[in-house]
């Protein structure tokens, strides 16, 4: 990270479902003043959104942290929720775990994970079962 | 676009300097100094809104006077098809085009008219393979200026093709020069009878490369105002109008949208929900959808601050009338059915200066920006306005654009002076 780097920080509530999806919103509308393109803004909003989703769904919320220097934004996203048992399994498209009381609402559908890979350019995910995940998404410019 | 002129204006001598409009403008675009409201050209959009708030009325639209058209010899009247609604107990649109002649005008042009071959285009141009989806319509000037603006990335699906009024102003100039060749070009003259003064801006400052057909724009106000006193009910008009269903619905929204015939639209008002809905196309959320109709007002037109009616009393009244009129009565003369003649688009389109970037180089903004979370942090985050800005953030970004200085915060100079007092006050010993 350079000096320019700017970071943005956001407390993902767990506790209210429907304010799921705020921190995506906020970040776009900076990044938006901060005169970066659109197709970058869409690609980092989406991947933001589904981290955020996640946190809310299966780790009772976390914290997602934001950084953005002239050459790209990095997002890390990270909880104390139950951790990802098998990481290949939980990237592979249809694969889900959420509660049906989600899956009513249309989420559910495992596409978060891979959704958030094919929207960066580089994802990983640190998971310790009982103790929580840390993913961390690069887009750049 | 500094030189932009907008009809949006302000009495300095009703503006007490209060911050009802700064709090309410969608773009940010006022402030308070020296005691009064101050519009930054740059990124007004002409919605109305602050005309709408004031409380002093010290807002105001800035039009012609129904007395310009006496510079020309042939008279003709453009009514916006919401003008149709401003009347209690209308049962047929012809009293008000009849109202019109009585009032001075030699021939009327109805926009509604004028609105249906759009309609009748727009079909043609949603069908083709190549155009840029979702398009979004250019009928309501204020949110083309907003998209500008705020959504720099969606300004190439904008619409473009010409808004009603400036079809019926060549096509009722076109018609006038026809039937009477005794008649110089510049001795015909053409008026629009507006809702909303975005669109007076749009006639004084034209579209980009595209000049506006219309000659002076009046207020629907001071025209409902000359008609309440002409329009006789008594005796049937003469049946001159000459549009449909589809014409007439145009004054509120969906009425432009539905006249694509098919189910691919969205269609919005009210000046926040189409920001928001433009916010979510930008994101690409949005479903799959052909063509998007927005509204700076709510409920379409009838809702322009030019207007005399509430909205939804207008667009009651608009079902009514509408009821037994035929979809159409406007229709293209081409033999292909995919034509659509050049003279419906508009040429090139006006360039803008986007308001949301801090800076062209990122840097520059990442400097700029932590700036601003710096002081919006210093600041009491309560939003009160008296600074004269809307927001303390947007007090920050002010500061930071050099603008003004954190002093205009008058809680945080308070705050300052109680922590002066108290260092300044010996501390009283401990009461026993």
């Amino acid at each position: 990270m350079s000096d320019n780097a700017l970071r943005f920080h956001f407390d993902v509530d767990g506790e209210n479902f429907t304010s799921a999806g705020q921190a995506s919103v906020k970040i776009k509308k900076s990044l938006r003043e901060l005169g970066v393109d659109a197709e970058t803004i869409r690609r980092v909003s989406i991947a933001m959104y589904e981290g955020e989703i996640n946190m809310v769904i299966h780790a009772n919320g976390g914290d997602a942290d934001v950084i953005v220097d002239e050459r790209g934004i990095e997002i890390i996203l990270s909880d104390h929720g139950p951790g990802i048992a098998n990481i290949d399994q939980a990237m592979q498209e249809g694969f889900s775990t959420a509660p049906d009381n989600v899956r009513s609402l249309g989420f559910g559908a495992g596409m978060g994970l891979p959704n958030m890979k094919r929207y960066t350019d580089d994802m990983t995910i640190e998971s310790v079962v009982g103790e929580g995940t840390t993913i961390r998404m690069r887009v750049n410019f | 676009m500094n030189s932009y002129e907008h009809s949006v204006c302000l009495d300095l001598s009703k503006c007490t300097g209060c911050t009802t409009c700064v709090t309410h403008c969608p773009t940010e675009a006022i402030r308070i100094k020296d005691k009064h409201a101050v519009i930054n050209a740059d990124r007004c959009i002409d919605c109305g809104q602050c005309i709408r708030v004031c409380p002093h009325q010290a807002k105001r639209a800035h039009y012609s006077k129904i007395e310009a058209m006496d510079a020309f010899k042939w008279k003709i009247a453009l009514p916006a098809p919401s003008l149709y609604g401003q009347f209690e107990n209308l049962d047929d649109v012809d009293y008000v085009l009849q109202g019109l002649l009585d009032i001075g005008f030699d021939e009327v042009f109805e926009v509604a008219a004028a609105a249906e071959l759009v309609s009748a285009y727009t079909r043609r141009y949603v069908s083709r393979p190549d155009v840029k989806k979702p398009i979004i319509s250019s009928a309501c000037p204020a949110v083309v200026r907003l998209i500008g603006l705020r959504f720099p990335s969606l300004y190439e699906n904008v619409f473009p093709m010409l808004p009603p009024m400036e079809i019926a102003a060549s096509l009722a100039k076109e018609r006038a020069a026809k039937a009477h060749p005794e008649l110089k070009p510049e001795e015909i003259g053409v008026c629009f009878i507006s809702p909303c003064p975005a669109k007076v801006s749009y006639v004084t400052q034209g579209f980009g490369s595209y000049q506006s057909r219309v000659d002076v724009v009046v207020s629907m106000q001071d025209v409902y105002a000359h008609l309440i006193g002409v329009m006789k009910r008594e005796e049937a008009p003469t049946p001159v109008s000459h549009s449909g269903m589809i014409g007439v619905s145009w004054a509120t929204t969906g009425g432009e949208a539905s006249a694509i015939f098919n189910d691919s639209y969205l269609s919005a008002d009210g000046i926040e929900n189409v920001i928001d809905v433009l916010d979510e196309i930008e994101t690409g959320k949005l479903p799959q959808v052909e063509f998007i109709e927005l509204n700076a007002c709510d409920g379409g037109c009838v809702g322009g601050v030019m207007a005399v009616e509430n909205p939804f009393i207008a667009r009651a009244r608009l079902q009514t009338l509408r009821r037994y009129l035929p979809v159409s009565q406007n229709f293209p003369e081409e033999e292909d059915k995919t034509a659509i003649p050049d003279s419906f688009f508009f040429g090139e389109r006006p360039t803008f200066e986007p308001i949301t970037r801090l800076s062209d180089s990122i840097i520059e903004s990442l400097h700029m920006m932590s700036e601003i979370q710096r002081l919006t942090e210093e600041l009491p985050g309560l939003d009160c306005g008296a600074c004269g800005a809307p927001t303390c953030r947007a007090l920050a970004e002010d500061v930071v654009r050099g603008h003004t200085g954190l002093d205009d915060c008058i809680v945080r100079m308070y705050e300052q002076m109680r922590a002066e007092k108290e260092a300044r006050t010996p501390k009283n010993p401990p009461v026993k």
